[in-house]
């Protein structure tokens, strides 16, 4: 049976882990191959590397990364953070990244959605939706969080599931960093909306947050970095408590 | 040695690494190999090319009897008609390659593997193991199959061959070089393949 996964995000600087608090105070986190290493040893089922300094020099540092993770680590990996063309995508591919996400390029030409779908294959491409609550709604954001868009999330999420998206990386902007808890009415909404999977993310605090996303939501994974990097939760203990409660995940 | 065959779009890194490997998609370096691991990453129609200059190469290999192993996409060419390019692959095992269907698509995470025989690729994993699978295509074959794994939706649940072998040919649809310790051991039962 299909286990439900845990995601560990790194944010990623110059070739660095980094770590902000509300985007802020941004500070050296540790080497991304050592930390995917510790990772992959304490049993997390992918890792996602987001580039936050997205400049072109910079896709060079995170090409040249993500060949450097694929020579040391044997579970999946994504990278993503301003990947806007889908030639960087396929050589994000090629050099040894298991799938890629893009959020901004795809909100301002959802047709590279379906072109990067059929160069790399969908189960390869992920779409990230960052989402704010308005009122009754979600709307959708581009730019890292810094530009509103008309959108709202749900009907952005069945629109890339029809152009061929394979997964959706859906952070609730409102629970980000705030160790609160997984966004349920959001991740319910998007995740019973759309056949492919939904990786959750923002919020993530405790064991009691996972078991809740995978009780009462249909998401596949569920994603945390911050209470992963500072070891306040290892992921072997997650994994053996959502066990011991009847979530299918892998040990 | 074993061979690892480029065909254009992959993480060849992860596949070499475990074992003794070479990459190439030069024909004559082909021709030679004691066995070939064929990776797979990608979509059918992007790769058709690469692989129809490889085809003779490729039909002479398996025809020796030499050990082969085709990772997922890499698994789905050797059959015949494939939905995903609307043409025929090696077509040198019966079955075809289909969509899975809508609900289960794209099968993407770590899903257990049921093996249904004691063959040596799969010596010192424990049966029922977890393995890294990330498609949206299956084969369909009437061949009999060394592992299954399951797909489940709201409704159904959906059987899929995850491991398939005829004589010396090996196919896997999950990334063994993805599956963490499990998934290494499969590459190295691979590579002590008697020849």
């Amino acid at each position: 049976m299909l286990a439900k996964r845990i995601v560990a995000a790194l944010d990623i600087k110059n070739g660095r882990v980094v770590k902000g608090v509300n985007f802020e105070n941004i500070r050296d986190a540790g080497d991304p191959v050592e930390l995917a290493k510790r990772y992959e040893d304490e049993g997390v089922d992918e890792i996602v590397f987001l580039d936050i300094s997205a400049t072109n020099e910079n896709r060079e540092i995170l090409i040249g990364l993500a060949k450097k993770i694929a020579g040391e680590i044997n579970i999946p990996f994504t990278v993503g953070g301003g990947l806007s063309s889908t030639d960087l995508m396929t050589e994000m591919i090629r050099q040894g990244a298991d799938k890629v996400f893009v959020n901004t390029a795809a909100v301002e030409d959802p047709q590279i959605i379906k072109k990067a779908s059929k160069k790399i294959g969908a189960s390869n491409l992920v779409i990230a939706i960052d989402a704010k609550r308005k009122e009754d709604d979600w709307k959708i954001y581009t730019h890292g969080g810094n530009k509103k868009r008309g959108l709202n999330a749900v009907e952005w999420a069945k629109k890339v599931e029809r152009l061929g998206a394979g997964e959706i990386l859906l952070t609730s902007m409102d629970r980000d960093g705030t160790k609160d808890g997984f966004d349920i009415p959001l991740l319910k909404k998007v995740s019973s909306a759309v056949d492919i999977p939904v990786i959750a993310s923002g919020g993530a605090g405790s064991a009691e947050d996972f078991y809740e996303v995978f009780n009462e939501t249909e998401v596949s994974a569920a994603l945390a970095a911050s209470i992963f990097h500072y070891k306040e939760c290892s992921i072997s203990d997650l994994k053996s408590d959502l066990d011991k409660r009847g979530i299918n995940v892998r040990n | 040695m074993t061979t690892i065959v480029d065909l254009g779009l992959g993480n060849i890194s992860n596949v070499k690494r475990p074992i003794e490997g070479k990459v190439t998609n030069d024909p004559y370096e082909i021709e030679k190999a004691e066995k070939i691991i064929i990776p797979g990453v990608g979509n059918f129609s992007e790769i058709k090319d690469d692989l129809s200059k490889l085809k003779g190469v490729i039909s002479d290999f398996i025809e020796e009897d030499k050990p082969f192993l085709g990772i997922c996409l890499g698994m789905q060419v050797l059959f015949g008609y494939n939905e995903e390019g609307g043409d025929k692959g090696l077509d040198i095992l019966e079955g075809e390659v289909k969509r899975l269907k809508n609900n289960l698509s794209p099968h993407i995470g770590w899903n257990t593997v049921r093996f249904t025989s004691e063959d040596p690729l799969f010596k010192g994993i424990g049966d029922g193991s977890f393995f890294y699978f990330a498609h949206s295509y299956y084969v369909e074959t009437k061949m009999p199959v060394e592992g299954e794994t399951r797909l489940r939706s709201s409704c159904e649940t959906f059987q899929i061959p995850a491991v398939i072998k005829s004589s010396n040919i090996y196919g896997t649809q999950f990334h063994p070089e993805k599956s963490g310790s499990d998934g290494l051991k499969l590459l190295k039962n691979f590579e002590l393949l008697e020849v």
